[in-house]
């Protein structure tokens, strides 16, 4: 599904991706996990085209993204800050996106799904957090593109609203689609992940299913696992 | 009785003679086929009635007092040999003729018609074209060119003449003429008492109306256009210019009016309008401008060298590039009461006045008389701050040169 | 990139801004016509206010709505459109949309006075003209500003900072040059600094139409050649069509290579 081949990249004089490998094959949920500043989101960015690599390569469905944009037909992102213009209203926006993508969508199941019809007609500047975060998970599953890419969707949500996402992520697995996701709450990852990719210092430091993980850390507990993933290595 | 019969014939003989002077028709299936056969015939007071057709004739002497009456404008085709009319007789009318092919040369003036120390002459509704100079009043006084109409195709100053040229004359009315197209539309030297009224002088390659040397003369209502440069008046005293429209006089040292040593004139009811200078003066001193509208032109006004006491009151001063130009910090003239469309002041008082004078020189146009380049620069911000600077401080502009009662609407 | 210009425009249409630019030229355009009943006062009048105030706002215009719009940017980045599409729809956008205040805010009150039937008719579209060029300039120019940098205020200051060296430095250097080296001849140099500033290239376009009886009066050959013929003219508007095109295409170039 998705092919990164010795990926670097720098900003300034800060380098956050160093010769990064990775290999994602279709289907299945995969968590990318590290440290603040590990370059998670530049990872995620580089495989949107958002962020141009210093060097290396990256192939989205065999393809090679560099200069391209219609790839991203088959990608669906949800953005970690959901920022959206203003003064537009919830319904324009989705009406936008789906102008955008020109592809069949079924946005009126998950509005209602997230409870957001009170808010169709209210612009999004005047909208919380968490409803922010709803419009957002809705933009972003409306559509049927083989790959997610989820930068933490769990950001804000009430538990109802987590509950949702789990279940419909799951459903997007069902599918057979490939689901990259990152998050910060590792009870959501441990729930949802198939295989854990973990970044440390610009490369994959591991990548595993969780009771490799577990395995390798010789830790029963999934969170305690990934705070000591870097201890080994600080003591070797 | 026979004696009386004697006399009455005598006496119907002199009346005849006087009063129902013979007409000589003259064309080409006539008994007369030549003007000039008709001139040698044709007795004192006669009439030459000139039918229509092309009469290649040139050096035509009127030497008695004759009128030479065109019908349907007969040509008089000169073949560019010369002079083509001569008059040196007292009361001669020439009337609807269209002459053509004066001959150019750079030793005489030959002219369409030459009038030579005569006097009562009457010169109208003539046409010219392919002209040298057009027509020529030599010491010739008390006559009138009327209603006139020359055309000239000058392209060079050095081999072209003017449409109207008076040379010690006086007393003489020039009135509805058109001229274009030659090199001074009107020209006046030492010539006094000239009215000129009602002309339109245009294309012309020098000036519109040239004086010089020529006191006492009066201008009005006339219209002077795309010329080299309007008017120029030198070296002449008690010019009268009134109701003259000045237009589009562009170029490098195109004006539309050129004072230079003028003195006690009077300048009032005329438009500059879209003129590189509307009016150039230098050396001119007691001069009054009146209910002049200068409008749209690149200099309103524009001063060299020593001027005194001329009076610039209810002119109107409408978006030229610059209104008033000096090259001197020296200021020795009065401007009152003007309607400038730059001003920017207040009338609290509502008298139609307005409240802080106004200083019509620009410092700009002192850079631009310095470096002209920099006339590029004319409407920049940056050329408005340092305007302004000056206008709240003036340091190299004379500080006397301002209009104390600027008008708050326009003169009619 | 119709797509986002559509909905670029039809953000900015609804924006406070865009009415209150809208607002400024009608009450300026009223004010100046039918407090002063003098067209020619009216056009100098402008004239002045376009050469200096639509370059500015469209300079600030530009960079704020690039920072304002930097989430919708982003929301569009990850989407399947070409990356020139979505900075260009959004150029087009915000000067489309200022350069239509424009038009309309000073068109309007022109149109009421009377003004298709005087002959103030040309020097007024040639402002139009030239303000709609100036738009398009300086918010190109500001959104190059905004793009290469991602400091806010930096942004902001650069921007500024370009104005007005454009609007006023510019001219106090060019006409320091022109006195410094007076004894030489300088026509043509005065003309090639005109091309290179746009605020100067287009106030040479107006002067054309409103002072050429001065600047006939030089005596210059290239002078002569400019001002009198129809060159001038179509070297100006030439040189601003340059000076439109080159941000844009600096634009797409910058945009291709900006990480988001």
């Amino acid at each position: 599904m998705i092919q990164v081949e010795t990926l670097y990249k720098k900003f300034g004089k800060n380098e956050v991706l160093t010769g990064l490998d990775l290999h994602i094959q279709e289907g299945g949920i995969f968590a990318i996990l590290g440290p603040n500043g590990s370059g998670k989101t530049t990872l995620i960015k580089a495989i949107l085209g958002m962020v141009i690599p210093n060097k290396g390569k990256i192939a989205v469905l065999g393809k090679a993204v560099k200069n391209q944009w219609k790839y991203r037909h088959e990608i669906e992102y949800l953005p970690q800050i959901a920022n959206f213009p203003g003064n537009l209203k919830v319904k324009e926006l989705i009406r936008m996106i789906k102008d955008l993508r020109q592809k069949s969508s079924e946005e009126d199941k998950l509005v209602s799904m997230f409870g957001l019809e009170p808010f169709l007609d209210k612009k999004l500047a005047t909208l919380s957090g968490g409803t922010k975060q709803k419009v957002n998970i809705v933009l972003t599953f409306m559509f049927d593109s083989p790959l997610i890419i989820l930068d933490e969707p769990t950001t804000g949500l009430d538990p109802a609203a987590l509950i949702r996402l789990k279940e419909l992520i799951q459903k997007e697995k069902e599918k057979g689609k490939t689901i990259l996701v990152t998050s910060h709450i590792m009870q959501f990852v441990e729930e949802v992940a198939d295989e854990i990719v973990y970044l440390l210092e610009g490369k994959i430091y591991f990548k595993g299913s969780i009771s490799e993980l577990l395995e390798k850390t010789e830790q029963s507990d999934f969170e305690h696992a990934i705070a000591a993933i870097t201890s080994p290595m600080s003591n070797a | 009785m026979t004696n009386l019969r004697g006399t009455l014939g005598a006496l119907f003989l002199f009346i005849t003679y006087f009063l129902s002077a013979n007409t000589i028709t003259v064309c080409a299936s006539c008994e007369v086929k030549t003007i000039k056969k008709g001139i040698l015939i044709a007795s004192d007071f006669d009439t030459l009635l000139i039918k229509e057709g092309t009469y290649k004739e040139f050096n035509i002497l009127v030497n008695k007092p004759l009128t030479l009456l065109g019908e349907n404008f007969p040509v008089i085709d000169g073949e560019e040999q010369g002079e083509i009319i001569r008059i040196a007789s007292d009361n001669v009318t020439i009337d609807g003729l269209f002459i053509i092919n004066v001959g150019t040369s750079y030793t005489s003036d030959y002219a369409a018609i030459r009038v030579v120390k005569s006097e009562n002459f009457l010169i109208q509704n003539v046409v010219l074209e392919k002209l040298f100079f057009g027509i020529y009043l030599e010491k010739s006084n008390n006559g009138k060119v009327y209603h006139n109409k020359i055309i000239g195709d000058a392209v060079d100053e050095y081999n072209s003449g003017n449409g109207i040229q008076l040379w010690y004359s006086k007393n003489v009315e020039v009135d509805r003429n058109i001229v274009q197209g030659v090199r001074d539309g009107i020209y006046l030297e030492f010539s006094d008492n000239i009215t000129i009224n009602n002309n339109q002088s245009t294309d012309n390659l020098r000036y519109g109306l040239h004086f010089m040397f020529s006191n006492d003369d009066v201008y009005t209502n006339n219209t002077f256009e795309n010329n080299g440069a309007g008017v120029a008046v030198m070296f002449s005293k008690r010019i009268k210019m009134h109701n003259n429209v000045f237009r589009k006089n562009w170029g490098t040292a195109a004006f539309g009016m050129l004072l230079k040593e003028i003195n006690d004139a009077e300048i009032s009811d005329n438009t500059f309008e879209e003129n590189t200078i509307g009016i150039n003066i230098e050396g001119s001193n007691r001069i009054v401008y009146k209910n002049n509208s200068f409008i749209k032109n690149g200099w309103a006004v524009k001063v060299l060298g020593a001027c005194y006491t001329n009076t610039f009151t209810n002119n109107n001063f409408l978006h030229n590039s610059f209104d008033i130009s000096y090259n001197s910090k020296m200021n020795d003239n009065v401007f009152d009461q003007n309607y400038w469309s730059d001003y920017t002041g207040y009338d609290l008082d509502k008298n139609g006045i307005g409240d802080v004078p106004y200083r019509p020189v620009k410092l700009f146009s002192y850079i631009v008389n310095r470096t002209p380049e920099t006339i590029v620069l004319l409407r920049s911000l940056f050329m408005d701050i340092i305007d302004f600077s000056e206008k709240v401080s003036p340091v190299f502009t004379p500080d006397n040169l301002l209009d104390a009662n600027p008008l708050m609407k326009r003169m009619k | 990139m119709l797509k986002i210009l559509k909905y670029s425009f039809y953000d900015l249409m609804r924006s406070r801004w865009s009415y209150v630019y809208f607002l400024f030229y009608l009450a300026l355009g009223f004010v100046l016509l039918f407090l002063n009943n003098d067209v020619s006062k009216a056009v100098i009048t402008l004239m002045n206010v376009i050469i200096v105030l639509v370059p500015l706002i469209g300079t600030i215009f530009g960079v704020m709505y690039y920072y304002n719009s930097k989430e919708f940017t982003e929301l569009l980045l990850a989407q399947p459109i070409k990356r020139s599409s979505i900075f260009l729809g959004q150029y087009f956008g915000v000067a489309g949309s200022l350069t239509l205040s424009l038009v309309l805010g000073l068109g309007i009150p022109f149109v009421l006075y009377g003004l298709l039937k005087s002959d103030a008719i040309f020097d007024f579209t040639l402002l139009l003209v030239t303000g709609a060029f100036l738009t398009m300039i300086f918010t190109g120019l500001a959104f190059n500003i905004a793009l290469s940098n991602e400091n806010k205020i930096k942004g902001f200051g650069y921007a500024v900072l370009v104005w007005l060296f454009l609007a006023v430095v510019y001219d106090g250097l060019f006409l320091m040059s022109l006195i410094i080296f007076e004894e030489y001849p300088l026509d043509g140099f005065s003309l090639a600094a005109t091309m290179f500033n746009p605020i100067d290239l287009s106030r040479t376009l107006i002067l054309l139409k409103l002072d050429i009886s001065a600047l006939l009066g030089y005596t210059g050959a290239v002078f002569k050649q400019f001002f009198g013929t129809n060159s001038g003219l179509i070297i100006s508007i030439l040189m601003l069509s340059l000076w439109t095109v080159l941000p844009i295409w600096r634009l797409t170039f910058m945009a291709k290579r900006k990480d988001f």
